[in-house]
């Protein structure tokens, strides 16, 4: 499964949430890669990926997609962002 | 890929505690400004900091009290660095759970790729609640520096 961290830009907020998703990923025992979006991007990446971690706002932005969309508040907080991960793969 | 470390893109020279903001976005001139200092982006790249707020809502704000103030790749950035803003006195940025901002992290970066590891070491570092309690209590920009060179040196 491919998960995207989504943020405005690509490089900043979105590359931290990469990193300690990938994280949760491996302590969750996942078979899943986290690629990096940025929101203008984001609906086209979608379409094939299983996953979306992404701020409220953004959320907001990104709109109705056919896959789950789970919001992050604090992108460094590690328990959070593995519920985040558990819940929207149904673990 | 380049892997540059943490400690050569966030020099003590472009760590500053103590800075007085009024609000947001003198907070992320601060941090702007001393990317401009360090050579890493023009003037030009604070406006663009700021404009991505507007743009996104505070979303930088990435944890409680920390903000990663960025912009895009663009041709204000001249190479990839990071600066440190610690705040005299929190500023809210409008996030409903992170707020007030003590800590600013400015980022410019040429690409998306080339910062990727330091970035992610800077998250896992930051990522411990114990640990950037203890950063953001910190005032001497060299021995910040130096937290964040041995952090590296034992990952």
């Amino acid at each position: 499964m491919r998960i995207l961290a989504v943020c405005g830009m690509g490089i900043g907020t979105s590359v931290l949430l990469k990193a300690n998703a990938e994280k949760a990923v491996r302590e969750l025992g996942l078979d899943a890669e986290v690629e990096v979006a940025d929101i203008g991007t984001a609906r086209g990446a979608a379409a094939t990926a299983g996953l979306v971690l992404t701020s409220g706002e953004l959320a907001a932005e990104l709109g109705d997609v056919d896959i789950p969309v789970v919001v992050v508040a604090n992108f460094m907080d590690a328990e959070e962002i593995r519920r985040a991960i558990a819940e929207g793969t149904g673990r | 890929m380049a892997d540059t470390s943490l400690s050569t893109l966030l020099p003590a020279d472009a760590i500053v505690t103590g800075i007085a903001a009024e609000d947001w976005r003198a907070a992320i001139r601060a941090a702007g400004e001393l990317l401009v200092a360090g050579g890493a982006a023009t003037s030009d790249y604070i406006g663009q900091m700021q404009a991505a707020v507007d743009e996104y809502g505070p979303y930088i704000v990435i944890a409680p009290g920390l903000a990663l103030a960025h912009a895009r790749p663009s041709e204000a950035v001249l190479h990839t660095g990071m600066s440190w803003a610690g705040l005299a006195r929190p500023v809210a940025f409008g996030h409903p759970q992170n707020d007030p901002v003590e800590l600013v992290i400015g980022l410019a970066a040429v690409d998306h790729d080339g910062h990727s590891g330091a970035l992610s070491r800077l998250a896992r570092m930051l990522g411990d609640p114990e640990r950037l309690r203890e950063l953001k209590k910190m005032r001497e920009p060299r021995a910040i520096h130096e937290a964040i060179t041995e952090y590296e040196r034992g990952e």
